[in-house]
């Protein structure tokens, strides 16, 4: 296993320059999370209108994984539909169980990701266990920031 | 320095890290183990091993005695007066929870201080707060000066007859600096307040005489200094320990036990509750042998030229910045920094990918890490069996890490 596969370019883009940075001023939901071990903190803001995810803004500091993940998880939500939203969430969670099955989910073992477009980059991280909660990170906070909708 | 050869005590740093040769700098958390500690252990474990105290039979006696001795070998490690004041601990979060709940909990209350300074660890802050809620005493904190010295000016105009407590490091786990104890805890005396050292970083690393610095009660581990897990020790003034209550209860630590009270055993039985970590205990003594055949003198000096290369090395390196004092004077070898572009927990990783073990984080002192205004910092320690070429390992990885990131 590299550090190459892990640290793949579109990781290191989405960490030197994060997209979607920044608050709403009007927002629907809000979360914060955090991971008290190693101190990454996420802020998320969604503004939902008519069942879809219209604008989405984040902030946060930490390491290149979970802020690569916030910023391609914020990409890859804005303008979809709540359903298709949790959707992704599911398909992301299940990309970095390294415990289940991954055929119980419904994806391919051999390409954990492929339902993930440019999320896909950070499958990678299965493979450094003590990362995989820095890539979760954004997801869960987004989760929370759901239950408010 | 000391000679390499102290390397082959080592078994562990024979292995291989994902290919790469072990340069191992994480020696502040947990320090790695010499055979002889292996071999003290597992000897008691084959040959000697019984309850202590309880059994009228030879196995049990001998445990006893090596259990005992183990505790007379502490007390001359670290200068007590008497074997009797040392209490055999988990380590040192229980040494100073003991003190905090059986010391803090029966003398403190409204109106009361308890002093601290901003580079405590975890442990040495959280059972403190939770006296403090119990007994309604108020905690202040000694700041740090810019160059991450402890500001003593300040810690005295803190200081007076409301405080009942002083905490202090004796060696800061995130800085690497080293206090003034002994002037401190002076100080303190003239107000009557009560010295709590926690020496979990300082007694791996340099000669200590707990008469010396002057603290009422001074904690530390033994797996920081080559020894297992689940040992520690809290020694304290036996006058000191006369005044705290037993935080547990339990087997071994009564003299009598009614249906509705009890009375204790004379000390320091009446701290160590249960059966104690016995063969912990043995592993400590030969890890504290072992130290002191090298001498400490020797792993002071060693630690300081590691770290005074270490410092020399890292300054070179662009974008680094060190967050502890740059130069030798009352610093031990803890070097902790950050690289502008790069997050401590990515060059942990990345470092681990040669070989390098380094420690990334808030280092279980968060008011710190606040007040330096890094909330995360990649951190190298030293020890015996360092050598100038994990420096060098460490330095290379991090050329590595800043050529992965793109960073100049």
């Amino acid at each position: 296993m590299s550090l190459e596969e892990l640290y793949r370019e579109v990781i290191l883009d989405h960490y030197r320059s994060p997209r979607h940075k920044g608050k709403l001023e009007h927002a629907s939901a809000h979360a914060e999370g955090h991971n008290p071990l190693c101190g990454d903190e996420i802020a998320l803001d969604l503004l939902v209108e008519g069942g879809k995810v219209t604008k989405v803004a984040i902030t946060g500091q930490g390491c290149s994984i979970s802020q690569a993940s916030a910023s391609m998880m914020a990409e890859a939500i804005e303008g979809k539909s709540l359903d298709e939203v949790r959707d992704l969430i599911g398909k992301f969670k299940a990309m970095m169980d390294i415990e289940g099955d991954p055929k119980d989910a419904g994806i391919d073992p051999a390409r954990p990701g492929a339902a993930l477009g440019d999320l896909e980059a950070l499958q990678g991280v299965r493979k450094f266990p003590v990362r995989i909660k820095c890539a979760n990170l954004p997801w869960t906070t987004l989760e929370q920031a759901l239950e408010d909708v | 320095m000391i000679d390499p050869s102290v390397r082959d005590d080592f078994p562990i740093l024979s292995r291989t890290i994902r290919g790469k040769r072990l340069a191992f700098l994480d020696s502040a958390a947990s320090s790695q183990k010499p055979r002889q500690v292996l071999d003290a252990m597992d000897e008691l474990y084959r040959t000697k091993y019984a309850n202590v105290y309880r059994g009228a039979y030879l196995l049990s006696e001998e445990a006893t005695t090596a259990y005992e001795a183990a505790r007379a070998t502490a007390a001359e490690f670290i200068g007590a007066d008497t074997a009797t004041e040392v209490i055999f601990t988990r380590g040192t979060t229980t040494s100073l929870n003991m003190v905090a709940y059986g010391w803090g909990l029966e003398h403190l209350g409204e109106g009361d201080k308890i002093l601290l300074t901003m580079m405590e660890h975890h442990a040495n802050v959280v059972p403190w707060q939770l006296i403090s809620r119990h007994t309604g005493a108020e905690l202040v904190y000694a700041p740090i000066t810019d160059d991450y010295r402890l500001d003593v000016d300040a810690l005295y105009q803190l200081l007076d007859d409301s405080v009942k407590v002083v905490g202090v490091t004796a060696m800061s786990n995130v800085l690497g600096t080293i206090p003034p104890v002994a002037d401190i805890a002076a100080a303190a005396h003239q107000v009557g307040a009560l010295v709590v050292v926690d020496g979990a970083q300082l007694t791996p690393h340099e000669p200590v005489d707990v008469q010396a610095l002057g603290a009422d009660f001074y904690a530390f581990s033994g797996h920081k200094m080559l020894g297992p897990t689940g040992i520690g020790v809290l020694w304290g003034r036996m006058e000191r320990l006369e005044e705290m209550e037993p935080m547990e209860g339990g087997g071994e630590m009564i003299a009598d036990v009614q249906l509705h009270s009890s009375t204790w055993a004379p000390i320091p039985h009446r701290f160590e509750a249960g059966t104690p970590p016995i063969a912990e205990a043995v592993g400590l003594a030969a890890a504290m042998n072992y130290l002191s055949a090298i001498g400490m003198d020797q792993v002071a000096k060693h630690d300081a030229a590691l770290t005074e290369y270490a410092l020399g090395a890292l300054s070179n390196i662009g974008g680094l910045h060190i967050y502890g004092p740059d130069d030798m004077q009352h610093r031990g070898g803890v070097v902790s920094f950050t690289v502008d572009g790069i997050h401590p927990h990515d060059l942990a990783t990345i470092l681990d990918g040669d070989g390098v073990a380094i420690r990334a984080g808030h280092h279980c002192a968060r008011p710190l890490a606040r007040t330096i205004g890094a909330s995360s910092t990649a951190r190298a320690s030293f020890y015996v069996y360092n050598t100038t070429e994990d420096v060098d390992q460490l330095v290379d990885g991090l050329h590595h890490a800043k050529e992965l990131f793109g960073v100049a």
